[in-house]
């Protein structure tokens, strides 16, 4: 070919490529691209969710105290997140705070879930994508490599090859595969210890929880937490292993997923000597969180008041399966500060579903809306993603400078997390520095540093709890009444991300509400404005890496890529691998200029 | 013994070909995930002895990448061509996509035309061939949250979507596994059931009108609760503060089918009323609906709570079977009819 002296014809070779559904998340998702198998690279991406469920339209008239049982049901893999978030909304509404023993145990609780989910779904889930089996269908040469290069951490960890890592993450037949999942189950018995089952929770209500608070429930807790810090600290290991090797293995794996820094946290963890849940002091108990909320744009932090954020956000068609509510009542004009409230801001939307045939041609192809955050200061509606929820919550959180705990605490540039010693590890400092990039490895990497740092929150918030039973403070909820009208908004970290949930009480029965979790600002389709979706821009400028053609392609860069956010589409996303249709082969001038 | 003979005869491979693309959190999946007794990868990897060698496909557990590769055996089980014998397992409840046009409410991968291939295209397909079909959860069961008032997808549960009186290849009812989500071990254990079945070594499983294993489901909350005993000494909580019998603030549980507090959540701990989260009916026909506001205490409740001095055990066996026979059954509006019914009012304008 490069020795065609005569009439270049280059052939581009631009392939359709979809995999839907997508294997290995939480719901309905699907990837519809299209490669360019001459540049080994993704040029354009479209995401879409085949599902729609409608919690928004039959939550309206029912009793705003069903708002948390009701709303778990959202997600099958974070519900008491939703619960949770749900309370705190409520709360707002009803104005009643919790005992401080209450607002620990829900902390513990969401601990648990944050250890037991990051580990099913980075263990069991996306590192299937780097294990051994999947690794030598996909860059045997890089299986060849592995086998040969030492781990550096196989003091920490046990495991002398990064290729000895990649097998003991091989489906069900992996050491750590299998490892992982009895870890998920332990960390989800310390979880029904505070919240009661899961992965819909039985004892939160709003006003507190039912758990029965003696020390044999801390105990029983702290046990297992305990049982976990020594797979925890050998996973930081194994992971940094993993990741670095592919960056020195791969150059230029850094593209893969890369995108703008534009990340958005919502805080996490309240702490009960600060938090009154009245929105007009939020912007002061929101930084006393133990995760703080914060918005960063091209790696600068913006803001970290959560009443910013909340006026900051709203919710764009362009491609979903909606009408528009520009002609629909206003619910909030202005908040109880008395900031105007957009019309496209939760509080004020109308769903109203409008089922249709896929468009993935310049039409709608999803239906999932497009949350964006307005940024006053550019005029723009930023596509905030969230990093799979970690990789924002670390980075917030270390620039932020806020959090100083004994077990866990901010630097300006890192957080460093602090874990005793335990059965077959010495006690140990973990530190989280910001990555130069916002891409698919920093993602996966985040997410075992936020396991550690769940761990080291939970045992914090043990102390407390206990310290509160012991003083004989054991009241764990406070009474109240529904008022006839009244708002309330809820701010919190599911564990893939952001959370909020917007409620409007009218005549003492819900007439509006609307939960934004994560997989809505990272799986949105293509918005009014033209600017696309997270997973859509990550994916598309990714470099192929994998070593198969059209015909027996995998699209494991691009898996990873996707996977790398953690998706979890019940809350609101749908690939599809056609069998490599060949979407045009053509004389392209622009293509061609750049086919070699 | 005799049940045992009267079988077809034993399986020695099998799939499962789990779905959870019906209106769903994909909780029952990650629920599975939870069981110890026995757990998935115990089933998987043939370490229960006696079991058929067990192929799984399921979305979340898949080592596949997605897409096509992870559809192949759907795709040949719908047209009749897999291997061995399979069991569908559905998660989720089934929309009514009747009701909206060119639209759809859920899907599952493409059709031939490159468009979403609804969940009810592969219902119909995969349904009769399967030699057992298992509704995974509540949703999957009755209908669940999705198909609660006022809903817009019309949706409901499996049973009434294939008919109640639906049978598998293999002869067998639909087999519901309630809950919401599932119990894990609830779960596993009506599975390894069926295996057992498959292979010969069991009678066909013991089911309910409402199609539940009968001893996983033939108890109520309430008589499995050790907060009960402060029901019989009238010693109610006032509040979610007190450690006593909550039947007063809120717990359905002398009247619903469970065995959560028996069972504890998993590995035997949490549960429901008898951790302090009241007993919100998940597990029944008639959730969400005749079980709210939750909070609120249920009318049965006080009745039957206020005869404690007097007219005891029999009468109060009465009062409540009559409510259990009413949360035993769907509301009105789940159906497979070409109407919206849930009180709804749709604008796409079919």
């Amino acid at each position: 070919m490069a020795t065609t002296p005569e009439r270049i014809k280059p052939k581009v070779n631009v392939v359709d490529m979809s995999w839907d559904p997508i294997t290995r998340i939480v719901g309905n998702l699907g990837i519809y691209t299209k490669i360019d198998f001459d540049k080994q690279e993704v040029l354009t991406c479209k995401s879409t969710s085949s599902i729609f469920r409608g919690y928004s339209v039959f939550m309206k008239g029912k009793d705003p105290r069903d708002a948390g049982f009701i709303t778990s049901r959202i997600c099958g893999i974070c519900g008491d997140n939703h619960t949770t978030c749900s309370n705190y909304a409520q709360q707002m509404a009803y104005g009643v705070k919790p005992p401080p023993l209450a607002d620990w145990i829900v902390n513990l609780g969401e601990a648990a879930e944050y250890i037991f989910d990051h580990t099913l779904f980075q263990d069991n889930l996306v590192f299937v994508d780097f294990c051994e089996q999947m690794v030598r269908e996909t860059n045997p040469d890089l299986l060849a490599k592995a086998e040969t290069t030492p781990a550096p951490r196989a003091d920490q960890h046990g495991y002398a090859t990064i290729a000895d890592i990649m097998r003991a993450f091989n489906p069900f037949e992996g050491a750590i595969y299998k490892e992982a999942l009895v870890l998920s189950r332990l960390a989800r018995e310390m979880f029904c210890l505070m919240e009661g089952r899961h992965v819909h929770p039985s004892t939160l209500y709003p006003g507190g929880v039912g758990t029965v608070a003696t020390p044999q429930l801390f105990t029983d807790y702290l046990v297992r937490l305990l049982r976990c810090l020594d797979f925890i600290k050998q996973g930081v290991a194994l992971n940094d292993d993993i990741f670095d090797f592919f960056y020195e293995a791969l150059p230029g794996y850094e593209e893969v997923g890369r995108r703008r820094i534009l990340l958005g946290c919502w805080g996490a963890f309240n702490n009960p000597e600060h938090v009154d849940y009245q929105y007009r002091n939020m912007s002061s108990w929101g930084n006393e969180m133990f995760v703080t909320p914060g918005i960063i744009v091209d790696g600068k932090l913006i803001t970290t008041d959560l009443v910013d954020i909340n006026l900051g956000i709203r919710i764009l068609l362009g491609s979903s399966y909606y009408s528009d509510w520009e002609q629909e009542e206003m619910f909030v004009t202005h908040d109880p500060l008395g900031n105007p409230v957009d019309r496209r801001h939760p509080w004020n939307q109308t769903t109203l579903p409008r089922p249709q045939k896929r468009d993935l041609e310049g039409g709608n192809y999803s239906w999932v809306m497009s949350p964006r955050w307005y940024d006053k200061r550019t005029d723009e509606h930023l596509a905030l993603d969230t990093g799979g929820g970690a990789l924002a919550r670390l980075w917030v959180t270390a620039l932020a400078g806020k959090v100083d705990t004994p077990y866990v605490k901010s630097t300006g540039s890192s957080v460093l997390i602090n874990l005793p010693k335990t059965a077959t590890t010495p006690e140990s400092t973990l530190e989280w520095k910001i990555p130069q990039w916002s891409n698919a490895l920093e993602r996966d990497r985040a997410r075992m540093y936020f396991i550690a740092y769940a761990a080291a929150m939970a045992l914090y918030f043990v102390e407390q709890g206990l310290r509160e039973v012991r003083a004989g403070h054991t009241k764990t909820f406070e009474d109240f009444d529904v008022p006839d009208d009244a708002i309330g908004c809820g701010f919190h970290e599911a564990v893939r991300g952001l959370l909020s949930h917007h409620m409007v009480i009218r005549d003492g029965k819900i007439a509006n509400y609307h939960p934004y979790p994560p997989t809505p600002w990272n799986g949105s389709p293509t918005d009014s404005y033209g600017t696309p979706g997270p997973y859509e821009d990550a994916v598309a400028g990714t470099p192929i890496f994998e070593q198969n053609g059209p015909d027996d392609f995998k699209g494991i860069d691009i898996m990873r890529t996707v996977r790398s956010f953690d998706p979890c589409l019940p809350c609101g996303v749908h690939m599809y691998l056609g069998k490599g249709k060949t979407l045009q082969t053509q004389h392209s001038p622009m293509f061609g200029a750049q086919t070699g | 013994m005799s049940d045992v003979d009267a079988m077809m005869p034993a399986i020695d491979e099998i799939h499962i070909l789990w779905i959870s693309e019906g209106m769903s959190c994909d909780g029952d999946s990650i629920s599975v995930t939870a069981a110890a007794q026995p757990s998935i990868e115990d089933v998987v990897l043939g370490l229960i002895p006696g079991l058929p060698k067990v192929h799984l496909h399921n979305k979340v557990l898949s080592p596949k990448v997605g897409g096509e590769d992870f559809l192949a055996p759907f795709r040949a089980a719908a047209r009749g061509e897999l291997d061995a014998p399979f069991v569908l397992v559905v998660e989720g409840s089934i929309p009514n996509e009747q009701i909206n046009g060119d639209g759809y409410w859920t899907s599952f991968g493409n059709d031939d035309a490159g468009d979403p291939k609804p969940l009810n295209d592969w219902l119909d397909e995969l349904a009769p061939k399967a030699w057992g079909v298992v509704a995974a959860g509540t949703c999957a069961t009755f209908g669940g949250i999705h198909a609660m008032a006022g809903n817009p997808t019309g949706c409901m549960g499996l049973a009434d979507y294939l008919g109640w009186d639906f049978r598998s290849a293999g002869g067998l009812p639909i087999v519901n596994i309630p809950g919401c989500p599932v119990q894990p071990d609830n779960f596993m254990e009506t599975l390894t059931w069926l295996l057992y079945q498959a292979a010969g070594l069991a009678p066909v499983i013991p089911l309910d009108d409402q199609l539940r294993p009968t001893w996983l489901f033939g108890k109520t909350v309430h008589e499995g609760c050790d907060r009960a005993g402060y029901y019989e000494q009238g010693d109610f909580a006032k509040d979610y503060n007190s450690p006593k019998c909550q039947v007063k603030i809120g717990c359905w549980g002398p009247v619903v089918n469970c065995n959560v507090t028996k069972r504890g959540w998993m590995g035997g701990i949490g549960g429901c009323p008898n951790v302090g989260g009241i007993c919100i009916g998940c597990t029944m026909p008639g959730f969400p609906d005749k079980f709210m506001p939750f909070m609120d205490a249920p009318p049965g409740g006080s009745v039957s709570s206020a005869m404690l001095g007097g007219v005891y055990g029999p009468m109060i066996r009465l009062l409540r079977g009559i409510t259990n026979k009413t949360v035993n059954k769907e509301p009105k509006w789940r159906h497979n009819r070409a109407e919206l019914t849930s009180g709804y009012d749709p604008r796409w304008g079919n």
